[in-house]
């Protein structure tokens, strides 16, 4: 197909990008992201995110429209082919219209209604409001396309100055907690009226980003940083370590106790990251059950410690982790023992069953009087240290970060052993590995049985924190959470963990709006991440290279590649 | 003869530890029980019947696994929520029908215009996933379109609670079928024989198809081997997507037989479990084998069934019932241990060998 | 001289195709051995039948005193035999240094939790792995490449890395499989070369699948020929080629220019 487009590159390519973007505008209306992202505002009362999602398919297709002409040497045509990538992309919104005010009150689409119609319409009504949507679809494209043809500079400094306004309105409550410590009350009022942005203020960030970014600091300091030779690189990585260390300790007394909690969930998920890691990034076993492991740390910590459970609270925290971690390797173990032999497609789907399992029998009245069944177990105490109990999400967070960093310093201290050698082995080829001497049996044992103690000591953590453990808290959900984190931020990759879990679990915390569509856009983000950027955001090859730095094997790119 | 202890492992020790607990479980569940005599041949037969009808379900849906599995060697994990787009959009056109009185009227066009809708739905998904989520992958590390597959099957889950609400359906009952019919002293609902008897011949449908027709015969070549099919002109993309939406038809049509029996209604979950489920049928019966889905999603039917009555009652564990999706999930387990090539498949260990 | 390798009536079957069919043969220390034959003769079949891949129905494998047939992989490759791959099977996502290190697994002792404590005896351990690594690649001329990817080697180069990996688990025995498959007159040159270099200055038995019968027939020691699976042939090169039932076989198949060329590069002074 893209040689196609490259050969037969006319108005065609454009109306089918313009199309295509309309059709996402269409696919965001009718599933009603549009209209509940409405209620976010993000500067003023007359910018909110539903507008951007109506306008963004139009850009988009503009953008991609610009890139492809520009990229076949078509400067000329750009502006054009951009106003009618625009002008196709506001066609099919229409169907959202025609069909909202057609069937106003339909049984079947329930998110196509009056209030939709009155968002994308823009309040003008259908026929006026279809004109004006098209209208502004067509500038959008413009737009988009026009961005291609600017210099490099300029665009970058205006894309960052759009982006920190949008992004500072979309966070407002957020960052409007965190600035009242530095800024005042008053100040932070006038910036964040009817939670957004006020437009001025909005001005003002604009000019300061795009005029930062203008004048391409980053640039050179990244310049300046690959000047350096590799020891002086690992002399400062050092120091951005332990900044960034003293930066984690801060952060709860900066950003407040809602934020802290957040960061708290953040922080379980990096540890199960972690664990999860390990398994499927390490050793390339797919496990989708991992959830179980969790389930089983945090039950019997919960068993163990609850004054109203079986246990009568015999143990506290620190005397009960232990045995939360033994008892989620050993089920890591045991799981993973019919597994052994079994190829990677059907080690997932057999590690669903077993996570559904788990849930079912954590459901069930049979194991009700030692584990709760549906009333699960209540009154789990909060951990404290030398007296001093740790229930706050401040404190909870230190917890936490403790346990994050230790799971971080084991993987690390793994995946450059013996061990690791033999996870990323058996990972490229089961069989050639085997041929290498190692064990398979015993090598998938230990990435099972690791990525359980992970799981379950971040388990165990939890139910601690939370108190009270249901059974539906841990479902699927939690598994492809944890899946979906790991993969954004990069197979087999520990910085990757902690970007994966802040976007994955941290943003759905903060945009409260965004939860219904949290696993659309993980579905999403799974597909798209593995047809355009299967390494993820932060991968582990480039980390590997950049440390050592031995000069590139330059025949390499001439000589043909590995045979199949 | 001496008996080498090198040649044993502790893993094959410990597997036939856990085979014989299992056996040995199972008998004593099921001796306790029939011992015990509560429950009488009628409430057997009852239970059989329900289980064929809710396993015919199975053996369609497995059929897509089975399907895409023989040709692509991989698991089409959105199968279980492309069956539930059939059934979940469909449900609106039964309410319609019910609503205006066509569906007592006529119920054999309604059903039948029902099953097209919801198979048209769910074989227009298949092709969809199949184009985005797979296709653009066919040479990628074999982790990497499962991957795709499961981003495919949660963004069509919520998908549809965004198009549809995230409510039940319930599909309306339909009168003709809401009787019963004897056959010999048993009573048996009629909705169960009719699902039954419509799933049997799909199935014998889909056999035929397979076996007699051209496109069968290119849908067997591709399983053999693709590089060899490919040099005999056949168009290897165009028979993966026909496969992509012969399994999605069977699936869709599947969810209005399940809508008709199940009173609970439908919704955009409701795909997940019987997928599952259904994988488990065709792995039963052995992947890639098509028959062998058949007999793998009736004989699950009649496990799950049968199984908390049967073993679990026997065993003395309470509520038996609420282990049900349990059985299905352990007896998985239970085939990939004892004979994972499956009732019917032998493919799956030469291909690994 | 002894036998480092004694297989007795081997037989394999897939279904009813017998792949490898009562093979007797028996390989002495210091050899270079062969085993050559027509397409689908069943020699890289038995090449698995003497790693574990396979498990032979019938007949005995005796490495070095041990009975091996039948036990798993990687019991077998501690004994000390290791292989190269037909089609070049490299962990392509890891570096070339690190290609190698998994090859020196079964000589590496520390216990996984010494990694995460870093103590004294997994650090010099590693250190020393790292050493070894470096110079089998060197050995094998791949110095200062250890740091790519393996997929980003050229071919022979990862032909190479490949041997270095197999030469890493120092096996008394050395299964290479078509080692000169698509390399060019020079490579192959090499190839001969330090495949000799190999039994020279190492003392490895090699065991040597190959198709290009120059090569098998100037540096084999002996020779096996197998035919659907059958040993048709077995001597010094010079006899097997003069043997009417090999010729047979790779002419009476269409296959001629194998043999023939080869009798031509051996008659050729070199």
């Amino acid at each position: 197909m893209n040689q196609a487009q490259d050969t037969r590159l006319d108005w065609r390519t454009a109306a089918r990008l313009g199309l295509l973007g309309g059709v996402v505008t269409l696919y965001f209306g009718a599933i009603g992201m549009v209209l509940t992202f409405s209620v976010r505002n993000l500067l003023g009362t007359f910018i909110n995110v539903g507008q951007i999602l109506t306008v963004a398919g139009a850009l988009a297709a503009g953008y991609l429209v610009g890139r492809t002409f520009i990229e076949a040497g078509r400067r000329r045509q750009v502006i054009p082919m951009g106003l009618l990538a625009g002008f196709m992309a506001g066609l099919p919104p229409l169907i959202l219209v025609i069909m909202g005010t057609l069937f106003p009150v339909n049984p079947m689409f329930i998110n196509i209604n009056d209030e939709l119609v009155q968002l994308i319409t823009f309040g003008l009504g259908p026929v006026l409001g279809s004109v004006a949507l098209v209208l502004l679809s067509t500038v959008m494209g413009l737009v988009g396309a026009a961005l291609e043809l600017m210099d490099e500079r300029p665009r970058r400094a205006l894309i960052n100055g759009v982006l920190w306004v949008l992004l500072l309105g979309l966070f407002s409550e957020n960052a409007a907690t965190i600035l009242e410590k530095f800024i005042g009350h008053a100040a932070v009022r006038w910036m964040f009226q009817n939670k957004s942005l006020n437009p001025i203020a909005g001005a003002v960030l604009f000019i300061i980003t795009f005029g930062f970014s203008f004048l391409g600091s980053g640039d050179r300091a990244r310049q300046k940083w690959q000047s350096m030779p590799p020891e002086a690189q690992q002399q400062w990585r050092k120091y951005f370590i332990v900044l960034g260390l003293l930066l984690a300790l801060a952060l709860p007394w900066i950003v407040g106790q809602f934020l802290s909690q957040v960061l708290f969930i953040v922080g379980l998920y990096v540890m199960m990251g972690m664990g999860l890691n390990i398994v499927v990034g390490y050793a390339g076993l797919l496990d989708l059950g991992y959830v179980a492991f969790f389930a089983f740390g945090a039950y019997t910590m919960g068993v163990l410690t609850s004054p109203q459970g079986p246990g009568g609270g015999i143990l506290n925290f620190w005397a009960a982790l232990p045995f939360s971690i033994a008892v989620g390797v050993l089920f890591g173990v045991l799981l993973g023992f019919p597994v052994l032999n079994m190829r990677g497609d059907y080690l997932a789907i057999v590690t669903l069953g077993f996570g559904e399992i788990i849930r079912v029998l954590a459901y069930s009245n049979w194991l009700a009087p030692l584990i709760g069944g549906a009333q699960g177990v209540l009154g789990i105490p909060s951990p404290s240290l030398f007296g001093f109990e740790l229930g706050k999400p401040e404190y909870m967070y230190y917890l936490v970060l403790v346990g994050s960093i230790i799971a971080a310093f084991i993987a690390a201290r793994l995946r450059d052993s013996r061990l690791g050698r033999q996870w990323m082995a058996m990972r490229e080829d089961e069989d050639v590995a085997e041929a290498m001497g190692i064990n398979l049996v015993q090598t998938k044992l230990l990435a099972f049985a690791i990525g359980a103690s992970f799981s379950a000591a971040s388990g165990a953590i939890f139910a601690s924190r939370l108190h009270n453990i249901f059974p539906n808290s841990f479902g699927i959900l939690v598994s492809i959470n944890v899946l979906s984190l790991i993969i954004v931020g990069g197979l087999g990759s520990l910085p990757g963990v902690v970007v994966g879990a802040a976007i994955l679990v941290g943003l759905p915390e903060l945009l409260r709006e965004f939860a219904e569509y949290r696993l659309l856009m993980y579905g999403i983000l799974l597909i798209v991440m593995m047809l355009v950027k299967p390494e993820g955001f932060w991968p582990e090859a480039a980390r590997k290279r950049e440390l050592r730095g031995e000069e590139e094997w330059d025949e390499a790119a001439a000589a043909p590649s590995s045979a199949e | 003869m001496k008996i080498d202890l090198e040649r044993i492992s502790w893993v094959d020790i410990f597997l036939w530890l856990f085979r014989i607990a299992a056996f040995v479980l199972i008998v004593v569940g099921i001796y306790n029980t029939l011992a015990a005599g509560k429950y009488t041949s009628e409430q057997w037969v009852t239970l059989i019947f329900s289980g064929l009808a809710q396993g015919s379900i199975y053996a369609l849906i497995a059929l897509g696994y089975t399907l895409v599995y023989g040709i692509l060697l991989m698991i089409n994990f959105a199968h279980g929520d492309i069956y539930m787009a059939g059934a979940f959009t469909a449900v609106f056109l039964a309410e319609y029908f019910a609503e205006n009185g066509f569906l007592a009227a006529h119920p054999f066009i309604a059903l039948t215009l029902l099953a097209l809708l919801a198979g048209g739905v769910s074989m227009a998904l298949a092709v969809l996933v199949e184009r985005i989520a797979y296709r653009p992958l066919r040479n990628a590390p074999r982790l990497v379109p499962l991957i795709t597959a499961i981003g495919a099957s949660f963004s069509i889950e919520y998908t549809f609670r965004g198009l549809y609400g995230p409510g039940f359906h319930a599909y309306p009952p339909v009168p003709a079928l809401s009787g019963s019919v004897h056959i010999g002293r048993f009573e048996v609902p009629t909705v169960q024989i009719v699902v039954l008897i419509a799933a049997v011949v799909l199935m014998a449908g889909l056999y035929f198809l397979v076996e007699r027709t051209k496109i069968g015969k290119a849908m067997r070549a591709v399983s053999e081997n693709q590089d060899v099919a490919r040099l005999m002109g056949i168009d290897i993309d165009w028979v993966i997507v026909f496969t992509f939406a012969v399994g999605g038809l069977l699936a869709g049509v599947a969810g209005v037989f399940n809508g008709l029996f199940r009173p609970q209604g439908v919704y955009f979950f409701m795909g997940f479990i019987p997928g599952i489920k259904a994988f488990t049928a065709a792995v039963l019966g052995g992947i890639g084998n098509v028959p062998g889905a058949m007999v793998g999603g009736i004989l699950l039917g009649i496990i799950e069934a049968l199984g908390p009555n049967l073993f679990l009652e026997g065993l003395g564990i309470p509520a038996a019932n609420q282990l049900k999706d349990a059985i299905a999930f352990t007896v998985l387990v239970l085939i990939l241990i004892f004979r994972p090539q499956g009732i019917f498949g032998e493919r799956l260990a030469e291909k690994k060998a | 001289m002894d036998a480092i390798l004694i297989a007795k009536n081997v037989t394999k079957r897939f279904g009813g195709l017998v792949a490898v069919n009562n093979l007797d043969l028996e390989i002495q220390h210091g050899q270079i051995y062969s085993v050559i034959g027509p397409n689908g003769a069943g020699k890289t079949t038995f090449f698995n039948c003497i790693t574990g891949f396979y498990t032979p129905e019938e007949g005995k494998i005796i490495f070095d005193g041990h009975e091996i047939q039948g036990l798993s992989t990687d019991h077998i490759t501690r004994l000390g035999i290791s292989r190269t791959y037909q089609n070049i099977r490299l962990f392509s996502n890891m570096t070339a240094l690190e290609n190698v290190m998994v090859g020196e697994h079964p000589h590496l002792k520390t216990f996984w939790a010494e990694a995460i404590f870093r103590t004294p005896r997994f650090v010099k351990e590693e250190a020393a792995a790292l050493k070894e690594a470096q110079r089998l690649l060197a050995f094998v001329g791949l110095k200062g490449v250890g740091d790519n990817l393996a997929r980003n080697l050229p071919y022979g180069a990862q032909r190479r890395l490949e041997v270095a990996r197999a030469l890493a688990s120092k096996p008394k025995l050395l299964l290479l499989d078509e080692p000169t498959a698509g390399m060019n007159p020079r490579e192959t040159e090499e190839m001969i070369e330090f495949i000799e270099m190999l039994r020279d200055e190492l003392g490895i038995t090699i065991l040597l699948i190959e198709h290009d019968m120059k090569v098998v027939m100037s540096i084999s020691d002996q020779i096996t020929v197998l035919d659907f699976g059958t040993k048709i042939a077995e001597g010094k090169p010079i006899d097997i080629q003069r043997n009417p039932r090999v010729i047979e076989a790779y002419l009476g198949r269409g296959a001629a220019s194998g043999l023939g060329n080869a009798r031509q590069a051996a008659a050729r002074p070199s």
